[in-house]
């Protein structure tokens, strides 16, 4: 859903690890369909950042896709 | 939707009917495309609709004796559209580029014509179009016998323009070739069939065949194999000549493809239409007239003419109906579009969010002129939807959630009245009444209570509409047998109901009165306005039908000294909300578009009896008043500061449930002096929201309980992200099927500041490391 060209740069910091986020491959699923996108999340524990614009932006546009599939 | 139904249904949409004078039109000339054509003043548009039904246009549109002009429904309101002039404009004035003719296609069979008047003509180009070897037999040593006598309207250079058409290779022409009756035989050997293009037992007719003979008028067959004639008894038209030419040309046609004669010729000729074109309302005008009767009508007059066409169509459903009209089209492409979408095995079913776009209030169906209801189609195929494991969560997930929090113990009651045993009677205010005003529901039983006989017990629960509209049928079915246990532990009492959806769900099965009906009926005090109150009332849609109520509602409002000013559609007229079928959550674009359209029709002041009607309304800005705003108004504040009711905000959905376990806790306690445990959990999680975010996250959907959860969870372990620029946290938790995410701050006094919420449904899979 974003690669790593715009991948936005972020203030976030996990806040268990107090760790610098970093891309990384994660899976997303919806309604039996799943993907493999590259999101920052973090590196020690992998919490995964969804930012607000992506997950109304191409998350939401991706998902109402898939629900008329 | 079984193919036989889809036909059933678009049989009933008659938008794509023609218009009555293209319907009266023997050879049905698109008028109302011409009218279109000319308004524009796209001349080569108006004439290639001439061009397209015409034979000769040049000559008939000089000559046509216009059938269309006395059924054209203008002459209902003024006079009808001048058709007759405006064509002769259009080919007098305007010269037609036909485009390049399609490479012919030959066939051996020979047609005999006899006859070179319009309807020979007519039948000789038709045939020669079609590639068959024609022979046109003309006594005269010219083609086109009574033309040559309009003189003035028809000059012989425009006679000889046209029929240039006939220059074909495969069309040859016989002049001065009269055919007599012992020729007969000899030609019906050489042709293969023969049209005797004559006037019907005129003398020459007469001739050939002898006395006595008959023609079939729909076929222009006669006893004689392969030998047609005319059988036009009516008085002379030039229009039905050319019809009759065509009638012969597509017989011959048929007889030489060894065709039916007969089949599904009924659109032949003229015939009756059955476009329905409402004309209330409608000014009447007289025709354009010309400046210069001799020179015909002038551009200038000829578009303004033009303009005078009511380009007759129904759409009286599209018209009545926001979503009908946001789509663009009209029942017949709709049912089509969701039949399609029905069937879709594989691939993307783009009709989705259509059909879960209607209201399903049934207002189409009343406008109607062949009592067509989409909601019905539309809810039959949410039903499939959802059998089929295909419905989008997103288009119903959240107002099914509500559904089962209202039905779970955080609302639901069934008490019989404080101190009895049984009930005769069991007040039933429904969910949206009791998340809305929770008070009105508590004053309202309470004067139930005083007022009616015999036990008026409680129950508070929904009664299931949503599952119902959002097409699941096995929730409804649940939550409809969970009601009527509670139903029946109360004795099986009397439900009265306060909101329309309720008593639309229970009416076909249980017995139900409207709370309407029930306070009108009854001897209470009423607030009677000191001055004459002028209001318009918001009808329920779905209690459209149930004209006892909406007396009951206007009686009641008379008695509170109010005067009712009726929308244009009220009543059984009546427009939805945007809230029926689940329209809000399915199209929330849509569904504030219904209720702008729906406040401008009138600018008093509103007063709606469903709770939601009132809260949709107040949420768009529109002056409205629940009519037990009306009957219990709200006591004095602070002094000098009455609030306006008509001004109460919509509560939202936090609000909402938070209204709902209130009330359920309040009764109990005031009541039936039961208590409930204290709560703890979420509730410890106390927030500060900002108007701005408090209505951000309603519009996205999230409960402030929601937010509280992802707060909770993510103090308690640890799992946020924080932005070391401002202190802000980060967090988001997935209950069931959403992810929510809650961007807040600790503020020093141990409270939640809300800076932000926003959710996505799809799943992150997060390999946790601890």
């Amino acid at each position: 859903m974003s690669n790593k060209d715009n991948q936005p740069k972020t203030l976030w910091k996990c806040g268990k690890c107090n760790a610098e986020l970093s891309p990384g491959t994660i899976v997303v699923k919806y309604l039996g369909n799943e993907l493999r996108v590259e999101e920052l999340k973090c590196p020690h524990c992998g919490l995964v950042l969804i930012t607000e614009e992506l997950a109304l932006g191409k998350m939401y546009e991706v998902e109402q896709s898939l629900e008329d599939k | 939707m079984e193919q036989e139904e889809l036909r059933r249904l678009e049989s009933k949409c008659i938008q794509e009917s023609p218009p009555a004078c293209t319907a009266a039109c023997p050879i049905h000339v698109d008028a109302r495309k011409l009218m279109l054509a000319i308004q524009n003043e796209d001349w080569q548009g108006a004439l290639a609709v001439l061009w397209q039904k015409q034979p000769f246009p040049r000559i008939i549109s000089r000559i046509c004796d216009h059938p269309c002009e006395e059924a054209c429904r203008r002459g209902e309101v003024g006079d009808a559209v001048s058709s007759s002039a405006l064509e002769r404009y259009c080919v007098t004035k305007h010269t037609y580029k036909a485009p390049p003719a399609r490479p012919a296609i030959t066939k051996n069979q020979k047609v005999a014509i006899i006859g070179g008047g319009l309807r020979g003509l007519t039948a000789a180009l038709d045939l020669g179009k079609k590639g068959y070897q024609v022979t046109i037999f003309e006594k005269e040593d010219r083609l086109g016998g009574k033309l040559w006598n309009y003189k003035q309207t028809l000059t012989p250079d425009v006679i000889e323009e046209d029929l240039k058409l006939l220059n074909r290779p495969n069309i040859e022409v016989r002049l001065n070739s009269q055919v007599a009756q012992e020729d007969l035989p000899l030609i019906r050997e050489q042709f293969k069939s023969v049209f005797l293009a004559l006037a019907f037992h005129g003398e020459a007719a007469l001739a050939l065949l002898g006395a006595g003979y008959s023609v079939d008028f729909r076929t222009c067959a006669t006893s004689l194999e392969g030998v047609f004639a005319s059988g036009y008894e009516g008085k002379p038209s030039p229009i039905q000549e050319v019809a009759e030419g065509r009638r012969a040309a597509v017989s011959i046609d048929r007889y030489l493809q060894g065709a039916s004669l007969t089949a599904s010729r009924e659109w032949d000729g003229e015939y009756q239409t059955n476009l329905y074109v409402n004309l209330k309302g409608i000014e009447p005008q007289k025709a354009v007239a010309m400046a210069n009767e001799s020179a015909g009508y002038t551009q200038e007059e000829a578009v303004a003419e033009a303009k005078r066409c009511l380009n007759c169509q129904c759409l009286e459903c599209v018209k009545a109906c926001k979503f009908l009209e946001f789509y663009g089209k009209y029942p017949k492409k709709y049912l089509r579009e969701i039949y399609n979408n029905d069937a879709i095995v594989k691939g993307t079913r783009y009709a989705n969010k259509m059909i879960n776009s209607c209201s399903l209030c049934g207002l189409c169906e009343e406008v109607c002129p062949h009592e067509l209801n989409m909601g019905d189609v539309c809810l039959a195929s949410r039903e499939g939807m959802v059998r089929n494991n295909r419905m989008p969560p997103s288009a119903h997930d959240f107002a099914l959630e509500d559904m089962a929090f209202s039905n779970s113990e955080e609302f639901t009651l069934t008490r019989h009245q404080p101190g009895w045993t049984q009930s005769k009677y069991v007040f039933f205010p429904g969910c949206q009444l009791s998340g809305s005003s929770p008070k009105h529901v508590e004053k309202v039983y309470n004067l139930l209570a005083e007022k009616l006989q015999g036990g008026v017990g409680l129950m508070l629960r929904c009664c299931g509409a949503p599952a119902k509209w959002a097409g699941e049928q096995e929730i409804y079915q649940k939550a409809q047998e969970a009601l009527l246990e509670q139903w029946a532990s109360l004795g099986k009492p009397q439900i009265i109901v306060a909101c329309s959806s309720c008593f639309s769900m229970f009416k076909d099965h249980l017995p139900v009165l409207s709370l309407w009906e029930v306070l009108n009926a009854t001897d209470i005090p009423l607030p009677v306005n000191p001055t004459p109150y002028k209001v318009a009332v918001q009808d329920a849609c779905s209690t459209r039908h149930e004209g006892s109520i909406h007396q009951a509602v206007r009686e009641l409002l008379n008695k509170l000294n109010c005067q009712v000013e009726e929308l244009p559609y009220s009543k059984e007229l009546t427009k939805c909300c945007g809230f029926g079928g689940l329209t809000a959550f399915a199209n929330k674009a849509l569904a504030k578009e219904i209720v702008a359209s729906r406040s401008e029709e009138s600018s008093l002041d509103y007063v709606a009896y469903c709770a939601m009607c009132r809260d949709r309304f107040a949420a768009s800005g529109k002056r409205i008043l629940h009519l037990l705003d009306l009957i219990f108004p709200a006591e004095d504040g602070v002094v000098g500061e009455k609030e306006d009711p008509a001004t109460r905000e919509d509560p939202g959905f936090s609000m909402r449930h938070e209204n709902r376990r209130r009330l359920k806790k309040q009764l109990l306690r005031e009541l039936w002096q039961e208590a409930l445990d204290e709560e703890g959990g979420d509730q410890a999680i106390e927030l500060i929201m900002s108007e701005e975010v408090r209505k951000k996250a309603e519009e996205r959907l999230i409960l402030t309980e929601d937010i509280q959860q992802v707060i909770q969870v993510a103090e308690e372990s640890g799992r946020k992200f924080v932005n070391p620029e401002n202190g802000h946290y980060l967090a988001h938790y997935r209950p069931s099927r959403v992810t929510y995410w809650v961007e807040y701050e600790v503020l020093e006094d141990g409270r939640y500041m809300v800076h932000n919420a926003y959710s996505h449904r799809m799943e992150v899979v997060e390999e946790v490391k601890s």
